[in-house]
């Protein structure tokens, strides 16, 4: 993928001229093949998209090899005429006359190429808005539409159905079809994650390719002929590979459904947040869908320097965890609720005032935003604390997932509050608890005692703080809990695997009286250091931006949605 | 149009034939019979295509009709319908429709009766019926849910039974789900 | 009768006149409420309407019920009002109605008593000089509000009451001209002893009544609260039982003009006929004296009512000309021609 990328930003060496609805477009001779990265011609869909120019389509997906088997694309277009001694025949004034093509056996009648597969020639003219284009779109819809059961009030897809948006668009608004329909199965349980309605599907073979070429795992197919032409497994295969949600995305009909979010919720009414997946440290980007403080859905968003435009189904399942019934919802001291965060902030404040230098110890998780973390080491360098972010590993592939589970290890390193090997600290930390050397105990977003540092050794304590988002035997321990938001909670940042910086926004509100780390955090550092820090995340951001290093140049605003690159 | 104000005679300037037919017009409808409806003992009779309250229908074989496709729920303008979709767990008794609210609710005190919901829906499932008085002791209580919907929306003779024509289709093409 | 008789003249006068204030307050308080009720009762049917019927039989509790409402009202007092005067306003606006019936002969004598509270030799002065104390309540009202309807509905019922009390003064003066003497009782003797002062002096009668509509602030005069363009004017602000006590003040309001014109030109309790026109020597001729008088009342309600689902309302240049225009140079021209009458025919 990397390959891909540095290809397509290399310079194009080539660019031919055509024309596109009558205005002459330059376009690149040439463009990256999807898979192999290799240099292949550029085909009309591609130079229509340079141009501005949507033309509607099915199988063809950018990030997927063609197929050309939809027929959507479907387009009229002229080529200079060419005269018997192989010149171009020039008009009076001397332009190169440009013929509309026709079938060869009915001169009258146009003849369509399909604009995915058909590559550009100099001098080519493509009519994506005539009369004739108009024409065939409408007869393809007609054939889509024969035997598609036209469900749509019980079909999940509504909404963003690529059938119901074309067939309003470009469609006839009447069937002239008066016989049976075809019936196929209807909710084949296709996979453990995967629903499948074979009657809505249009038979693009979007899911195939994708399980063929990009997941590697060839499990679908398309069996019968005709009308009784049918998406399935191989027998005896399930369809259970770990990207199999991604052929729900690129299903541009409802024949693809997700199990997890069937009938949950109609997708026009879902709020759509830009986010970053937690679940590893690769930082897919993701759109979460949520209505109504709720999340119902992750997808993923395309960002080609990191996952293109998939994810893996572990992580955009590893959702529900926000929205949990045992959220810590209120600040507590001593296992009690009923303290107010002012007066917790304040208390604790005086408690770090007092302790002596180099007897705290910080633990704070891997899935802690950068400013948190950049909060956190003001924290620990003013107390002269012992830091450690505890390491979270786990399966990896050579697609997307990533070993390193903690989303934001490389935020932890890039602020320097933890440097060298994860959890390299931890054992040190438990002898000299045990020691009694370290009285004041930090814990943001983990379970210690899963650690080694046992509830005996959490006793011998003089003060625990702890910060988490569910609740633990460490949470329980704590003189002081205060509840922390997950990342759909709050705006902030991660630094992936390859050192990208990305944001992400809010996408619902916190439960009950818990709020973002980051604004805690802030008063916490601000009672403590007297250092004064803003109070807004871009505030807070831009401060540390400044402060650091390799971030000098970053703003907040200069994220976008797609991060910037801190590793150089 | 300017009407001209006629000059008034020097007796109709006295105000008194003002007065005299004043008290005869008021006098007539004094004793004139009276257009009071006695609401609840006298009601109203309801004319055809009034807009009452929305209720849910079942059609002739005691089938839900509504499909959980919260369109009326998009339409909504005060947004008094609230549905809840039956989620992912495969209800048989469903048949060949596959999706039934888990739960329907209108607020009758956020409702305008303004028939958008009838005009949506896809399934012919919500019809504004002839209610216009509505009662309730709590606001929970003017929260009517799917029961009382349906029980309240009674039985829709559909000639159409799309859903039935589907199934009879698709079995006799050998496909049963 | 004996042990009335061994009483000394101070001790009867207070006995029976604090008799008479307790019975007259308890036959007036049920008056107003029911001619408000008379009044939904009427108007509906002027509407082609029923009206209330729904409490007690024919809905004649409802009266009751309405006054349950006011008393469970919130009653609300805007932060931007004079509280004192607001507070007052009510009040002051009930209590000249109730005055003015004291100096008014409802009856002639029962017993040995005559039927009115205080017989002032100065009546009919004691009457105006309290009517014209009715303008204050809704003067503070407008005033205490503290907003602009109010304020403005405050302004006209000065302005309106003023100009028409000028006029109502003067229209009765030929009365007390031909009578020659100021006792209201006098006044209905010298009518039961003759014509009825409405046959004797039509022009100030006819004056007296549209007068006495301005001065209640009935239509087709009531500026004062005119709904459409002042909001209901000087009691905008008011809720609960105070705007209830200017709602009945006015209905008293009304009642004691009623009584006020039935004896100065009606012959108060008197008939001409039947005998009823001298004192009663029995108690039943007492009461039935109390009952014609109360009959004649109640046809000035009636009157009042009626007219008020008839008429639409004056404007307010109309109005003022019709006080000072019309009705004062009438009523002047009215005293001097009475004057030259009585001369001319006293000289003789």
């Amino acid at each position: 993928m990397a390959k891909q990328v540095e290809e397509k930003t290399a310079p194009p060496v080539e660019t031919i001229t055509i024309k596109i609805d009558g205005k002459a477009v330059e376009v690149p001779k040439t463009m990256p093949d999807p898979m192999t990265g290799k240099p292949i011609p550029t085909t009309m869909i591609q130079a229509c998209k340079i141009a501005g120019v949507e033309i509607p389509h099915y199988c063809y997906h950018p990030k997927l090899p063609v197929a050309g088997n939809c027929r959507m694309c479907l387009v009229e277009f002229g080529m200079p005429a060419m005269g018997r001694d192989r010149k171009p025949i020039l008009n009076e004034d001397g332009t190169p006359q440009v013929r509309k093509m026709t079938l060869p056996y009915e001169p009258g009648t146009p003849r369509g190429a399909i604009a995915c597969a058909t590559p550009i020639a100099p001098g080519m003219e493509i009519y994506p808005n005539s009369p004739a284009t108009q024409q065939m779109r409408e007869a393809v819809l007609e054939s889509l539409l024969v035997n598609h059961p036209l469900d749509c009030p019980i079909c999940d897809q509504a909404g963003e159905c690529k059938l119901q948006e074309y067939s309003v668009e470009h469609g006839q608004a009447t069937s002239q079809f008066a016989e049976t329909k075809v019936h196929k199965p209807k909710q084949v349980d296709l996979g453990p994650r995967i629903m499948l309605d074979d009657e809505r599907c249009v038979l693009c073979s979007r899911c195939v390719r994708f399980s063929r070429d990009i997941a590697g795992d060839d499990a679908l197919g398309f069996v019968n002929r005709g009308s009784y032409n049918t998406l399935t497994t191989f027998p005896g295969k399930p369809f259970d590979n770990n990207y199999t949600l991604n052929t729900v995305d690129l299903c541009p009909v409802g024949a693809l459904t997700s199990k997890d979010f069937r009938f949950k919720m109609r997708v026009w009414f879902l709020k759509e947040t830009k986010s970053v997946c937690t679940s590893c440290a690769t930082g897919c980007n993701i759109t979460i869908g949520s209505r109504e403080e709720k999340i119902y859905r992750y997808e993923p968003r395309e960002n080609d320097a990191v996952n293109s435009s998939w994810m893996c189904d572990a992580g955009r399942l590893n959702y529900k965890w926000v929205g949990d019934k045992r959220r810590l919802s209120a600040p507590r001291k001593n296992n009690r609720s009923g303290i107010s965060w002012s007066q917790l902030i304040e208390e604790l404040a005086t408690h770090l005032r007092a302790a002596a230098p180099n007897t705290t110890a910080v633990i704070a998780s891997g899935r802690q935003t950068t400013e948190e973390f950049y909060l956190l080491s003001k924290l620990a360098t003013h107390l002269a604390a012992e830091t450690d972010v505890p390491p979270r590993k786990g399966e990896s592939d050579q697609l997307l997932v990533h070993a390193d589970k903690n989303p934001n290890s490389n935020g932890a390193k890039l602020v320097g509050f933890h440097k060298g090997k994860q959890g390299s600290k931890l054992d040190a930390i438990a002898g000299r608890i045990k020691r009694g050397q370290i009285k004041h105990l930090i814990v943001f977003g983990e379970d210690v005692t899963t650690m080694g540092i046992d509830e005996k050794a959490l006793s011998k304590l003089e003060l625990l703080v702890a910060s988490d988002i569910l609740p633990n035997t460490t949470t329980r321990k704590a003189t002081y809990l205060l509840p922390g938001c997950a990342h759909a909670e709050k705006r902030g940042s991660f630094v992936n695997a390859k050192s990208r910086l990305q944001r992400f926004l809010k996408a619902v509100e916190a439960p009950g009286e818990a709020i973002p780390e980051s604004e805690f955090l802030t008063d916490l550092v601000e009672q403590v250091t007297g250092e004064s820090i803003p109070k807004n995340p871009e505030g807070l951001f831009n401060k540390m931006a400044g402060e650091i290093k390799k971030l000098s140049a970053i703003r907040w605003a200069d994220l976008g949605d797609l991060g910037v690159d801190v590793n150089s | 149009m300017i009407v001209q104000r006629k000059a008034l005679s020097w007796w109709e300037r006295l105000y008194i034939p003002a007065l005299l037919s004043g008290f005869r017009v008021t006098l007539r409808h004094f004793f004139k019979k009276k257009v009071t409806m006695q609401y609840p003992e006298e009601r109203w009779v309801v004319p055809e295509g009034y807009r009452g309250a929305p209720y849910l229908v079942k059609d002739q074989d005691e089938r839900t009709k509504c499909v959980s496709c919260q369109l009326c729920e998009f339409v909504c303008p005060p947004k008094a319908i609230k549905i809840t979709p039956p989620g992912p767990t495969v209800n048989h008794s469903t048949g060949n429709v596959e999706k039934e609210p888990a739960d329907f609710e209108i607020n009758m005190l956020r409702c305008i009766f303004c028939g958008y919901c009838q005009e949506v829906c896809p399934e012919e499932a919500i019809f504004l019926q002839k209610d216009y008085s509505l009662t309730g002791e709590s606001r929970e209580e003017m929260i009517y849910h799917k029961d009382k919907l349906l029980d309240l929306g009674g039985v829709h003779q559909d000639g159409i039974k799309k859903w039935e024509k589907k199934l009879k289709d698709a079995e006799a093409q050998g496909m049963t789900s | 009768m004996e042990l009335l008789s061994e009483t000394s003249t101070l001790q009867s006068i207070l006995l029976f006149g604090l008799l008479k204030v307790v019975l007259v307050i308890a036959v007036l308080m049920p008056m107003i409420s029911y001619s408000v009720m008379a009044e939904r009762r009427i108007c509906a049917a002027i509407q082609d309407r029923i009206g209330p019927n729904r409490v007690g039989p024919f809905g004649l509790l409802q009266p009751i019920a309405d006054g349950l409402k006011f008393l469970l009202k919130e009653d609300f007092t805007p932060h931007h009002v004079r509280k004192v005067y607001f507070w007052l306003a009510p009040a002051v606006s009930m209590i000249p109605p109730f005055l003015t019936i004291a100096v008014i002969p409802f009856g002639s004598t029962l017993g040995s008593q005559n039927m009115v509270i205080a017989n002032l030799n100065v009546g009919i002065l004691f009457t105006f000089s309290v009517v014209s104390l009715g303008v204050y309540g809704i003067v503070l009202a407008g005033y205490a509000s503290n907003s602009k309807y109010p304020f403005l509905g405050g302004i006209r019922a000065s302005a309106q009451m003023i100009s028409y009390e000028i006029a109502m003064g003067m229209s009765v003066v030929p009365l007390f001209m031909l009578v020659g003497d100021l006792n209201l009782g006098k006044v209905i003797a010298y009518q039961a002893s003759g014509a009825w002062l409405i046959f004797k002096q039509p022009l100030a009668f006819v004056i007296f009544l549209v007068a006495a509509f301005a001065e209640t602030n009935r239509l087709p005069f009531d500026l004062p609260e005119s709904e459409t363009e002042l909001v209901s004017g000087y009691h905008t602000e008011y809720s609960s039982m105070k705007f209830a006590l200017f709602f009945l003040g006015e209905y008293a309001a009304m009642i004691s003009i009623s009584a006020l014109m039935v004896t100065l030109f009606l012959g108060g309790w008197t008939l001409p006929f039947w005998g009823l026109a001298a004192p009663a020597s029995s108690l039943i001729g007492g009461l039935i004296h109390i009952g014609i008088f109360l009959v004649k009342l109640g046809l000035f309600m009636g009157l009042f009512i009626w007219i008020r689902w008839m008429l639409p309302r004056f404007r307010y240049d109309q109005l003022m000309d019709l006080g000072w225009r019309r009705f004062l140079p009438l009523a002047l021209l009215n005293i001097v021609v009475t004057a030259a009458f009585l001369w001319f025919f006293q000289s003789n």
